[in-house]
C-alpha cells in the first residue's frame, strides 16, 4: 500500500519539468534594447529593413545579443537586444542616423526599449515571461467606444446621394429622400414610381430590403438595412479604427502597445510607458484627411531639394522623392465609400475604389479632359501631406474605377487601407481611462510580491512546526504549485496584474488547505488508533471527497468572476481558476507521491506528523 | 503540537438560539447601516476622474482643497492616500456650461495646474477616469457575479446533499457577505471592484466550511445510529474545528500579509477577505448547522437509499482503504 505505479512518478516529474521550464523566463530579467517602427503610414518596416539594420550595426562593428522581427496585425517591428546600455545608446544614435535618410522627416522612429533576457533556446519553445499588466509597470489605458450610429448615419447619408442619382438616371420621378436612423425613406407622387423604384434599387443597393408602405395618394418606398449589412458596417467601423489607431500609436513609439477589440463596439488601448495622457489621446483622437489631386504633367515627381515648378505644392512621395500636384482638389477623402484590393483584367493586383455620387459626378469631369495625365492621392496627417499613390488616368471614369500597377496584393492590401483610413469610419469617445505612474507601477509590483513572500513564509513556518515531515511535504507541494500556476500563466501568456499577483497570494492561502484537511484526517485515524500505512491511505482517501467539494465552490465563485469580470477582476479570477486546477494537483497528486516516495516501501511504526493528543478517558 | 484537546463534543447546539439571535442582530444592524450610510462606491461603479498625487513632503491637504475648490468642480473629495505624502482627488463625473461631459484629461490637467507642480514638486501617479455607461455596467456585471454564485453554489450543495443543507449553507454564508458590506457601509471604507472580487472569493471559499461540517455530519448519521440530530451535529463540529481554525488561520496569514505589506492597493481588497474569512468560521460552524438542525434535518433525509455498509464494519476491516 502507499506507493505510486511508476507512471505517476514520471507524470509528476514531466510536470516539474514543464512547469519548471516555461516558468523559468520569468526570473531572467530585461535587457536594453532598441526597437525600430516606421513613422510614416507609407513606409512599412519588413525583413529588408531588418536586414539593413544587421548591415549597419555589423559595420560600425556593434554587437547585439538578438534581433527580433515581429508583425503585429499591419504594422512590423524590429527589436534589437544589447548586452548594456552604452552599446543600446550608441546603437540607437547610430541607427537613427543611418536609416533615415532625412534627418529632418525621418521615416523609422528608433526608441529605446527593454527586452526580455530569456535565452533563445527558450523561447524556441515559446516559454516566454508574463507580460507585465500597466498596473505594474506603469502606463495609459483607454477604453474607447466606437459610435455605430454615427456609423452607419455616415453610411445612410452616402446611400442617399446615390439613389438621389441612380433615380434620376432612370428618370423616376419622386418627391424628395428623408434619412432615418438606419432607413431610408422616399417619398413618390404615385404607386407605379414606387413599384418601377423598387426594381431598380433591388438590383443597385442590394443591402437594403426595399418595401412599399402605401399611404393614401403618396406612397413610401423604405429601404432598411439588412442585419448582415448593419454588422457588416459595424465590423468594419472598429477594423477600420483599429488598424487607424494602430498606426497612430506606432508614431508615440510605444513599447508593445495593445489595441484590440473588446465586445462589439470597443476599442481597448494599452500604452505601456506612456505618461503624457493628454499627448496620447491627441494622436489617438487626430484624425487624417485624404485628398485626389492631379499631378504636375511635366513631372510627376522630383527628387528631394530639387526645385519644384511654380504654382505646384510638392509633398513627399516614398523615402527620398516628392510629388509635384496642383493645387486644387478633385475629391477628399469624406467621398470614398469603398476601397479594397484586388485585381485588374489582366490579373495583377489593383485597388477598386467606389465614390459618392458627388465624387463621382466631379471624377467624370476630371478624368475626361485628364485622359493620359498623371493624377494622386495624398493623405494629410498632423498637416504633412504624405503621397501614397501617382497614377495615370487611363480612360474616363466616374464613381468606380481601379488604381493598377500595384506591385504585389500586400502593396495593394497596404493602399486600399491607407484609402479608407483617410477616411475614418466613425468617431470615437473615451470612456475609460487608467494612467499609472512607473514608479507606481515599480512600488506595486514590490508590494504584491513582498506580500506573497512573507505570506508564504508564515504558512511554511507554521506547516513544518505543527505538522513536522507532513508540513514539509505541503510546503513543498505548496511550492510546486506556485511554480505551476507562474509556467500555466506564462504558457497561456496572461498579463500579470497586482489583482493577479494578490489571487496568486489568495490561492495559495487557500490550497494549503488541502494539506491541513489531508494531514488532520491522518491525525484523526492514528488517534482512533489505525496502522501509520493505513493511517495515510484512509486519510488521502477521506480527505479527496471533502477537498473536491470545497474546490468545486471556490471554482464557482471564480467562473463567475471570470464570465461577469472585466479590466482588473477578469485578471483576478484568471489566476485565481488556474490556482484551484493546480492546487488539486499539487496538493493531493503531488505530496501524495511524496509521502508514498518516503514512507511508501518500509514498515512504518510513526508517522512524522507532529504531536497526536489521545483523549486520555473515553 | 496539538492546539485542540477536546475531551468531550462541545455541546455547540445548546446555545444555538442564542448564537443565532446574535447573528440575527449583527445582520440586521449591518442591513441597517447599508441601507442608512449606503456603500461608499468608487468611481469604477459610479463613473468620474480619481487622481493620485504624490509630494516630496507632507501634503499641504488644506491649501490643496482650497485651490480644487476654485476651480469649480462638484464634489470634490481630497483624503491622504497610504501616507502623508500622498493624496488621492476624487472628482465626480462633470459637465461643462453646455452639459457636456469634461474629459478627464482636461480634468487631471486642469487640476495638476492649480497644484503647481514646478513649485510644489506635486507628481501625478495615477488617473482613472471610468465614463457613466461603465460605471453601471459594472455594477451590473457584479450584481450578475453574485447572483450566478448563489445559483451556482445552492445546484451544487442541493446536488451534493439535499435542499436543507443547501439553503442553510447559502443562508449562512451569504450572512457573511451582508455582514462583509455591512462593515463597508459602516466605516465608509471604499468598495470597488478589487473588494467585490474579494466578497465572491470569500463566498466560495467560506461555503466550503459549511461543506466540510455537513460532510461530517452526513458520515456521523451513518455511524452513530443512536445519537439524535443535536448530538450528531455537535460531534461533526467538534471533530471539524481544528481543521476549521487551522485551514482558515493559514488563510489568514496570507491574506494578513496582503493587508500589511501590500500597500494601499491592496488594502481593501485584503480587509475584505479578513472580515469574511472570520466570519466565515463563525458562520459555519454556529450558523450553517444550526439552521439545518431548525430546517429538520434527519438521519432519513441524508441516508435513505444509500446502500453503502455501515462505515463502522468497514473501518474494522484491517485492510480498509487499501488499494491495490
Amino acid at each position: 500500500m502507499n506507493r505510486y505505479p511508476l507512471w505517476k512518478y514520471v507524470v509528476i516529474a514531466v510536470a516539474l519539468l514543464i512547469g519548471g521550464l516555461y516558468s523559468l523566463p520569468n526570473f531572467y530579467g530585461e535587457a536594453p534594447a532598441v526597437q525600430i517602427s516606421s513613422a510614416k503610414p507609407t513606409i512599412k518596416v519588413d525583413l529588408a529593413t531588418q536586414a539593413r539594420v544587421e548591415k549597419i550595426l555589423s559595420e560600425a562593428d556593434i554587437s547585439n545579443t538578438g534581433i527580433f522581427f515581429e508583425n503585429a496585425p499591419n504594422v512590423g517591428t524590429i527589436k534589437i537586444r544589447f548586452s548594456n546600455t552604452d552599446i543600446q545608446l550608441r546603437a540607437r544614435d547610430l541607427l537613427q542616423q543611418k536609416i533615415n535618410l532625412d534627418q529632418n522627416d525621418p521615416s523609422f522612429t528608433v526608441a529605446l526599449n527593454l527586452l526580455s533576457n530569456t535565452p533563445s533556446w527558450l523561447s524556441a519553445i515559446n516559454a516566454l515571461p508574463m507580460p507585465l499588466g500597466l498596473d505594474l509597470r506603469g502606463g495609459v489605458y483607454f477604453l474607447l467606444q466606437v459610435d455605430m450610429k454615427g456609423a452607419v448615419q455616415k453610411k445612410v447619408t452616402s446611400l442617399a446621394t446615390d439613389i438621389r442619382t441612380q433615380l434620376r438616371d432612370k428618370n423616376i420621378r419622386h418627391q424628395g429622400i428623408e434619412r432615418g436612423a438606419d432607413s431610408i425613406t422616399i417619398n413618390f407622387g404615385s404607386t407605379t414610381d414606387a413599384d418601377s423604384a423598387r426594381t431598380v434599387l433591388l438590383s443597385v443597393q442590394p443591402e437594403l430590403v426595399w418595401q412599399v408602405k402605401p399611404t393614401g395618394l403618396s406612397p413610401k418606398l423604405v429601404g432598411e438595412f439588412k442585419p448582415t449589412a448593419l454588422k457588416e458596417i459595424q465590423d468594419n467601423a472598429v477594423k477600420q479604427n483599429i488598424i487607424t489607431l494602430n498606426k497612430r500609436v506606432n508614431e508615440l513609439a510605444v513599447k508593445e502597445p495593445v489595441i484590440q477589440q473588446q465586445g462589439a463596439e470597443r476599442i481597448v488601448v494599452q500604452l505601456p510607458g506612456v505618461q503624457d495622457t493628454a499627448r496620447a489621446k491627441d494622436i489617438i483622437g487626430r484624425t487624417a484627411t485624404l485628398e485626389s489631386r492631379l499631378a504636375d504633367p511635366s513631372v510627376s515627381s522630383i527628387g528631394i531639394g530639387e526645385t519644384p515648378p511654380p504654382g505646384m505644392d510638392t509633398f513627399r512621395f516614398g523615402e527620398n522623392r516628392l510629388g509635384v500636384f496642383k493645387k486644387s482638389v478633385i475629391f477628399s477623402g469624406d467621398r470614398i465609400t469603398d476601397a479594397s484590393a484586388g485585381f485588374d483584367q489582366n490579373q495583377r493586383p489593383a485597388v477598386n475604389i467606389s465614390l459618392d455620387a458627388a465624387g463621382g459626378r466631379v471624377m467624370q469631369e476630371v478624368t475626361r479632359e485628364n485622359i493620359g495625365k498623371p493624377m494622386g492621392m495624398i493623405l494629410f496627417e498632423k498637416g504633412k501631406g504624405e503621397v501614397l499613390t501617382i497614377a495615370t488616368i487611363q480612360g474616363e471614369f466616374g464613381s468606380k474605377f481601379q488604381i493598377t500597377g500595384q506591385p504585389t496584393t500586400a502593396s495593394a492590401n497596404d493602399l486600399a487601407l491607407l484609402l479608407r483610413a483617410g477616411s475614418l469610419a466613425a468617431p470615437m469617445e473615451i470612456i475609460e481611462e487608467r494612467t499609472i505612474g512607473p514608479s507606481l507601477g515599480a512600488e506595486n509590483i514590490e508590494k504584491g510580491f513582498k506580500s506573497l513572500l512573507i505570506g508564504f513564509s508564515a504558512i511554511a513556518i507554521f506547516m513544518m512546526a505543527y505538522y513536522l515531515l507532513f508540513g514539509t511535504f505541503s510546503v513543498i507541494a505548496l511550492a510546486v504549485n506556485l511554480l505551476l500556476l507562474i509556467s500555466v500563466l506564462s504558457m497561456l501568456q496572461a498579463t500579470l496584474t497586482l489583482p493577479g499577483i494578490a489571487a496568486m497570494a489568495l490561492a495559495l492561502g487557500m490550497a494549503i488547505d488541502s494539506n491541513v484537511l489531508i494531514n488532520e484526517r491522518i491525525r484523526e485515524e492514528l488517534r482512533s488508533g489505525a496502522a501509520p500505512q493505513t493511517a495515510i491511505a484512509v486519510g488521502f482517501d477521506k480527505a479527496w471527497a471533502t477537498i473536491l467539494d470545497s474546490n468545486v465552490t471556490t471554482l464557482i465563485a471564480g467562473l463567475a468572476l471570470l464570465a461577469f469580470g472585466s479590466g482588473p477582476i477578469k485578471g483576478f479570477a484568471v489566476v485565481h481558476c488556474l490556482g484551484i486546477l493546480t492546487s488539486m494537483f499539487s496538493a493531493v497528486f503531488f505530496s501524495r507521491g511524496l509521502v508514498n516516495l518516503w514512507y511508501g516501501r518500509q514498515k512504518v511504526q510513526k508517522l512524522a506528523i507532529g504531536q497526536v493528543w489521545r483523549p486520555q478517558e473515553k | 503540537m496539538e492546539f485542540f484537546r477536546i475531551k468531550k463534543d462541545i455541546p455547540f447546539m445548546r446555545h444555538a438560539l442564542v448564537l443565532n439571535a446574535i447573528s440575527l442582530i449583527t445582520f440586521l444592524a449591518a442591513v441597517f447601516f447599508l441601507w442608512h450610510n449606503g456603500l461608499h462606491l468608487s468611481i469604477e461603479f459610479t463613473g468620474g476622474t480619481v487622481m493620485e498625487v504624490s509630494y516630496p513632503q507632507a501634503a499641504p491637504l488644506d491649501s490643496i482643497r482650497a485651490k480644487v475648490e476654485k476651480l469649480g468642480y462638484a464634489d470634490t473629495q481630497i483624503q491622504n492616500f497610504g501616507s502623508s505624502r500622498d493624496i488621492m482627488i476624487r472628482l465626480p463625473l462633470q459637465k461643462d456650461a453646455e452639459g457636456k461631459l469634461i474629459s478627464s484629461a482636461d480634468q487631471s490637467a486642469a487640476v495638476m495646474q492649480v497644484l503647481e507642480p514646478a513649485n510644489s514638486g506635486a507628481k501625478l501617479q495615477r488617473v482613472e477616469f471610468v465614463g457613466p455607461q461603465v460605471g453601471q455596467e459594472l455594477a451590473m456585471d457584479g450584481l450578475k457575479a453574485l447572483i450566478f454564485v448563489i445559483i451556482g453554489i445552492v445546484i451544487y450543495l442541493s446536488f451534493r446533499f439535499e435542499w436543507k443543507f443547501a439553503v442553510a449553507g447559502i443562508i449562512a454564508n451569504l450572512h457573511d457577505i451582508v455582514i462583509i458590506l455591512g462593515f463597508f457601509a459602516f466605516f465608509q471604507w471604499e468598495f470597488s471592484l478589487s473588494v467585490l472580487a474579494a466578497v465572491l472569493a470569500v463566498l466560495g471559499y467560506s461555503v466550503n466550511e459549511s461543506v466540510v461540517i455537513f460532510d461530517r455530519i452526513r458520515e456521523n448519521f451513518r455511524k452513530y445510529r443512536k445519537m439524535n440530530t443535536r448530538e450528531i451535529i455537535d460531534n461533526a463540529i467538534t471533530s471539524t474545528i481544528s481543521r476549521t481554525v487551522i485551514t482558515h488561520g493559514s488563510t489568514e496569514m496570507m491574506v494578513l500579509a496582503m493587508l500589511v505589506f501590500g500597500g494601499p492597493t491592496l488594502f481593501y481588497f485584503a480587509l475584505a477577505l479578513t472580515i469574511g474569512i472570520l466570519f466565515g468560521i463563525y458562520s459555519s460552524v454556529f450558523v450553517a448547522a444550526a439552521l439545518a438542525m431548525w430546517l429538520g434535518v434527519t438521519r432519513e433525509d441524508l441516508v435513505k437509499g444509500d446502500k453503502k455498509p455501515d462505515d463502522n464494519t468497514r473501518n474494522d476491516d484491517p485492510n480498509f482503504g487499501a488499494r491495490v
